[in-house]
């Protein structure tokens, strides 16, 4: 008996140092060798695939961006993130077009829209949709952050004065997750919609590759808003403030700065990403309630993988999931139907190997 | 994390009158209008309403039997779990797969059958019987195997690490059920689930045959978890909760107790999904969405008070009785208006499930913030010879100088 329960000792042992060397590895060039190889040959071998994983990997990165400043300065899960995504994506429609759904059919509300604005829906740039739209993101984007900071004052601050956990946190972003959801079911129904209607146009890559050129534009926003959140992070005192907060909230409160505010600012970064993010995913996908809920786990992978807090992390594991979610299913891996799971197994395999993602602080 | 219990939060506006008013009151509302509401629409017909109750009853019955594995996981081990719907689902096919006959037609394929092969014994009319106890039986096991595969890696993630990975579980699950074709039927699941005890009475009569087995279920369960919790394996799951480290110092099994509070829960949410498959006689893969499957039992759990069975229960029937007078609210149209000319605008009427799913999602969060204790707090007190003890000290008369530290009992 006492042999036994060595040997399961020495065996137990032995694996939590194996999980450790594993550890070491993945916190080494292994990870990042690993995810080269497999980027350059899904380049190589399926550059379409490639391609495609590009742009749904920038979609999860914009959202994943914002996702990981609230999770890294506000210390929460914030569950409602995908919901918020589409939400603002209404909002966007509904600034652009007024449409709400009436009785029976679609009625316009509105009685002057951004679509009125001259030449506002005439395409720009070979993409699909004019300034009018642009214009539309921006207002998405600023209500969001209003709704986000009135939620904070709301819901989210009187929490955090009670000293309530994250899980109580978990428990109410989830029940506004659910409440966004309904409002848009509420407004806009659950068929799917398009900001322009019809076929759009497309752009020619090398090899032979055609997509659309609004994919382009996501890719660029999303290579463009990476860097800017960094900067904002590393070169801004608010973005150190930021992360003094996110370090240690108590230590940043007695060094003077005021934290309050600190969190008000993030909800407002994080209003103005979700509203981009937002129009962006509606852009690539189309506009549909429950489209949020189901980007939620992509998105929390992407951020623990590229560790929480930061933005570059964030767009590093988004591009990895994308594109092995996308080469998975066209190599036939996968059924479609289990292309989220490869998000899921990135996530747990990343939880359980370095918890704190490739580019997160050490603790 | 710890519960918020009445110490905290609403101590203040606990000493306002209004607060002891919420439960009787929050109570009588919504009996009144699952009781009135049917009534008044069919025209004050007794059987209509008590058919109606009955169909309500056994449904608050089931959802109570899951939000109490809920709260043995959450309200008592503290374990979180975001993924109701996993051990849902599990239990629901098993027992469904279990009970039933084997697939014989091209477009119905499941796994198992072993419905005819499974009453053996000779006596009391077994196969009447027998199969659904396999059937429970069955979906309990499955739901513990996977919660004890579970637990393994995920007790030693962080808790909104844990919320994560259940939520991902979960909806593995769910698609798994749904591609794997010959697995549960996918798409289509299944249906003509037999009846427990179906041959006893006529079909007009079954409804009361199921209200008494779902009944019955929940009663057995809340004895077993009540006599778990106030036992001394249910005290460490409780200080597990409350501060792991210091549990762990006075030398339990950190680990081995929350693997089974959260196995414990979960088999119970297994036969919760199993009375679930008996009761609607189908099992659809539609039914198992995070909305339904995880988070309206998180609600009932939050309305009802975490951390007492109680609770537990009497949050599944005011969440359950809310979400059936949405329903009846829904008749009450322009053409067929209630009392008092009483009729929702048709703009409402067509958006009735949405509106509800919002009113949801807002109460989860007012009861957090208004009322985190819920409707019945937590008791402090949970060991019987405590009570028994405290009851004999208080029979005899104290001693002036015990009264002062019997006070501040």
């Amino acid at each position: 008996m006492a042999a036994i329960v060595a040997t399961y000792g020495r065996i137990r042992d032995q694996l939590r140092d194996y999980q450790q060397l594993a550890g070491q590895f993945f916190s080494g060039p292994g990870i990042f060798l690993l995810f080269l190889g497999l980027g350059l040959w899904a380049l190589i071998g399926r550059t379409d695939a490639f391609v495609i994983g590009v742009v749904t990997g920038s979609v999860l990165a914009l959202g994943a961006i914002g996702l990981t400043l609230l999770y890294g300065v506000l210390k929460f899960a914030h569950f409602a993130h995908g919901d918020s995504m589409m939400l603002a994506a209404y909002l966007a429609f509904f600034a652009l077009t007024g449409v709400v759904v009436g009785e029976r059919t679609d009625t316009e509300l509105l009685p002057w829209t951004l679509s009125d604005l001259p030449a506002a829906t005439k395409p720009i740039l070979g993409l699909s949709f004019g300034y009018g739209l642009l214009i539309a993101m921006a207002i998405a984007g600023v209500i969001m952050a209003v709704l986000f900071v009135v939620l904070d004052r709301l819901v989210y601050r009187p929490l955090r004065r009670r000293g309530s956990g994250i899980v109580i946190f978990a428990i109410a972003s989830l029940g506004i997750a659910i409440a966004m959801r309904s409002l848009m079911l509420i407004f806009w129904s659950s068929f799917g919609r398009f900001y322009v209607p019809g076929i759009r146009p497309t752009t020619d890559l090398p090899f032979g590759i055609r997509i659309l050129t609004d994919q382009i534009f996501i890719f660029w926003s999303a290579l463009v808003l990476a860097p800017l959140i960094y900067l904002i992070l590393f070169r801004t005192r608010l973005g150190k403030a930021m992360r003094a907060m996110a370090d240690n909230p108590d230590l940043a409160l007695v060094s003077g700065i005021n934290t309050d505010r600190i969190v008000i600012w993030t909800w407002v970064i994080g209003g103005a990403l979700v509203g981009i993010a937002g129009v962006m995913l509606a852009l690539q996908a189309q506009l549909k309630p429950e489209l949020g809920f189901v980007l939620l786990l992509p998105l929390f992978a992407s951020t623990i993988l590229g560790g929480i807090g930061s933005p570059q992390g964030a767009f590093v594991g988004a591009m990895v999931i994308g594109i092995t979610e996308e080469v998975a299913v066209t190599l036939g891996f996968l059924s479609p139907g289990y292309k989220f799971s490869v998000a899921f197994v990135i996530l747990i395999l990343m939880l359980f190997l370095r918890p704190r993602g490739l580019f997160g602080a050490k603790t | 994390m710890k519960l918020p219990t009445a110490l905290s939060g609403a101590s203040l506006k606990g000493r306002l009158k209004g607060e002891r008013l919420i439960t009787p009151v929050t109570v009588l509302v919504i009996t009144a209008a699952v009781v009135l509401m049917p009534a008044e629409r069919s025209n004050w017909d007794a059987n209509g309403v008590i058919s109606f109750l009955t169909f309500f009853a056994t449904f608050v019955a089931i959802y109570a039997i899951f939000t109490l594995g809920l709260n043995v996981q959450w309200g008592y081990t503290g374990v979180f779990n975001f993924g109701v719907m996993a051990f849902f689902l599990v239990g629901a096919n098993a027992a469904a797969i279990i009970t039933k006959g084997p697939a014989n037609t091209e477009y119905v394929r499941y796994v198992g059958g072993f419905g005819d092969r499974l009453a053996f014994l000779p006596f009391l009319d077994s196969d009447q019987w027998l199969p659904f106890l396999f059937g429970i039986a069955g979906a309990a096991v499955f739901a513990g195997v996977l919660a004890f595969l579970l637990s393994i890696p995920a007790l030693r993630l962080r808790e909104d690490y844990l919320a994560i990975a259940t939520i991902g579980i979960a909806e593995l699950l769910r698609r798994v059920t749904i591609e794997e074709r010959g697995l549960v039927n996918g798409t289509r699941g299944l249906t003509g689930i037999p009846r427990p005890l179906g041959e006893l009475v006529s079909t007009a009569n079954y409804k009361y045959v199921m209200l008494a087995i779902a009944v019955a279920t929940l009663v057995l369960v809340y004895l077993a978890i009540e006599w778990g919790i106030r036992s001394p394996w249910g005290r460490v799951l409780r200080a597990l909760r409350e501060d792991e480290l210091t549990t762990a110092a006075s030398g339990k099994n950190v680990f081995a107790f929350k693997s089974q509070g959260f196995v414990v829960g979960a088999m119970i949410m297994g036969i919760g999904g199993a009375i679930y498959a008996y009761a609607n006689g189908a099992v659809s893969p539609d039914t198992f969405t995070h909305f339904f499957g995880t988070f309206i039992f998180w609600a009932m759990l939050m309305v009802g008070g975490s951390g007492n069975n109680k609770g537990a229960i009497l949050g599944a029937y005011v969440v359950w009785g809310f979400w059936t007078i949405t329903l009846q609210l829904q008749g009450y149209t322009s053409e067929h208006p209630g009392p008092l000319g009483f009729a929702l605008p048709d703009a409402v009427q067509s958006r009735i499930f949405f509106i509800r799913d919002f009113l949801l999602g807002t109460l989860i969060v007012v009861v957090l913030l208004l009322r985190p204790q819920g409707l019945v707090p937590e008791e402090r007190r949970v060991s019987i010879w405590v009570e028994r003890h405290a009851k004999r000290v208080r029979a005899v008369p104290p001693a002036p100088d015990e009264q002062a530290a019997s006070s501040s009992d």
